[in-house]
């Protein structure tokens, strides 16, 4: 069953929203809000439609209203993998 | 009423990027024209631009802009920042309602705007990148300026092709007049991809010359047609008082500003330019033996460059005063065109040198106007005049007045 790493959302998120090389690592800043690393709500939106697309999760823009985080938003996407497994 | 004066200025044009390059290349009549180099234009009729060369947008612009910019918005930011540098203003020590931005539009971020309509066309509405809901928009270069500084006063976009350059100046005065502390106003234009290209030609007026020498030669007897440019100008606009106060050395007064529409042709009635200038003197409170040089709208094509002859020699009189376009060098650079001109003229209040027309030799019979040719001119600052036009009839002239 096919998963997202936190290193594979990063690489998604980055070429999506552009590279800041002062930003701080995803991998280590899985836990602190978006907004806090400098990511809005239209690169989260750029970000839900890229990962909808290649990983083939069936989410939508409403559902980014509860996501926060990079691990929250992985463990949403996650969890639509395996319930569609 | 403060006057609105000129503070700083942030010039991005082909053949010199910030003030110093910009002046330098302009004094030296150094040409950037040159076959297009951005995309293939091997199989189009006209080939020759003014194009920007050496721009790195990471060495201006953090990572996290690229993706939502086209190249214009990129160019524009660098140019605001150069402005505000120039002006030695920093905008956190303003309340953030206290300054605005007006800029110039003349066809929006179309080389983004083509990659996303191939991703849509060629993969799918998927592939369509979220931020195409902006960064293809007229109104995107005061937006993302707006955002980069802090600037939440009065903001918004004009968009009357090249004399929208002068227009949204014009906006920024008003707003200067109402109470505005600062305005970073002017426009920077580049659209050198296929949608873009053909944008232009259909337009009409581009020329097929492929000599670079004689493809854009306005007023000449061999005019032919423009060659388009990319690139313009931000400047920064303070009211005299603010600029007083904090110690500012304003380049010019932004002292008159005058704007009229042709009529479509099937009505006939006289071209509007000369109501342009006229109302712009008004305005100003200037003779036109005040004005010791005209940059020219120098549109390139025959029926144009004669209309602009005779208003400018309606108004002054035969020969009576300079004439030139540093647009020679650059091309066209639809809205960014004129804030361009105004930076020439602005460096030429300065300096007391104006900078030269070239590649043109000899005027087309009965254009009784004294063009600078060739050589800079050395002359005494008092006011000059600006003059853009853009097609769809909009007419746009402007006085800038030297500080006293």
């Amino acid at each position: 069953m096919r998963q997202i790493t936190l290193r594979e959302l990063q690489d998604v998120i980055r070429e999506c929203a552009g590279e800041d090389e002062s930003a701080q690592s995803l991998v280590d800043a899985a836990n602190e809000p978006f907004d806090q690393l400098g990511y809005d709500s239209l690169a989260l939106l750029e970000t839900q439609a890229r990962v909808r697309r290649d990983y083939g999760v069936d989410f939508s823009e409403a559902d980014l209203s509860d996501i926060a985080t990079p691990q929250e938003f992985l463990d949403f996407v996650n969890n639509l993998l395996m319930a569609a497994a | 009423m403060s006057a609105a004066v000129v503070t700083g200025i942030g010039v991005a044009v082909p053949n010199g990027m910030g003030k110093d390059d910009f002046w330098a290349a302009a004094l030296r009549g150094e040409s950037a024209i040159r076959t297009v180099q951005r995309f293939d234009v091997s199989s189009y009729p006209s080939k020759l631009a003014g194009e920007i060369a050496g721009f790195e947008p990471t060495d201006h612009l953090n990572g996290r802009l690229i993706p939502q910019t086209d190249r214009m918005t990129q160019v524009a930011l660098a140019a605001s920042d150069w402005a505000l540098a120039d002006a030695g203003v920093e905008p956190d020590t303003y309340d953030t309602t206290e300054m605005g931005v007006a800029t110039s539009g003349a066809s929006g971020g179309l080389e983004y705007g083509q990659r996303e309509l191939d991703n849509l066309w060629g993969a799918g509405p998927d592939h369509v990148s979220v931020y195409m809901s902006f960064a293809w928009f007229y109104a995107v270069n005061s937006g993302q300026i707006s955002i980069r500084h802090g600037m939440r006063g009065p903001a918004g976009v004009l968009v009357s092709d090249q004399a929208g350059g002068l227009d949204a100046v014009a906006q920024a005065r008003r707003n200067i007049r109402k109470g505005t502390r600062l305005f970073l106003t002017g426009g920077v234009d580049s659209s050198f991809c296929p949608y873009g290209w053909v944008s232009r030609m259909s337009a009409g007026d581009v020329s097929t010359s492929e000599d670079p020498a004689t493809a854009y030669l306005p007023f000449d007897e061999r005019a032919r047609g423009h060659v388009p440019g990319e690139g313009g100008a931000i400047l920064v606009v303070e009211d005299a008082d603010t600029a007083r106060a904090r110690g500012a050395r304003p380049y010019g007064e932004i002292a008159g500003y005058g704007a009229s529409c042709d009529a479509a042709a099937k009505h006939g009635g006289a071209p509007g330019l000369r109501r342009a200038i006229e109302t712009a003197l008004a305005d100003a409170g200037a003779a036109p033996g005040d004005i010791g040089v005209v940059f020219a709208d120098g549109s390139g094509s025959r029926a144009d460059d004669r209309i602009e002859a005779e208003a400018i020699a309606g108004v002054f009189g035969p020969g009576a005063v300079p004439v030139t376009v540093p647009k020679t060098m650059t091309g066209r650079m639809n809205s960014g065109g004129a804030p361009a001109d105004l930076a020439y003229a602005l460096m030429s209040l300065r300096e007391g040198v104006i900078p030269p027309t070239i590649n043109v030799r000899t005027l087309a019979p009965g254009y009784e106007i004294d063009l600078v040719i060739g050589e800079p001119r050395p002359w005494q600052p008092g006011a000059a005049l600006v003059l853009a036009r853009g097609k769809g009839g909009f007419n746009s002239a402007m006085v800038l007045r030297a500080i006293a």
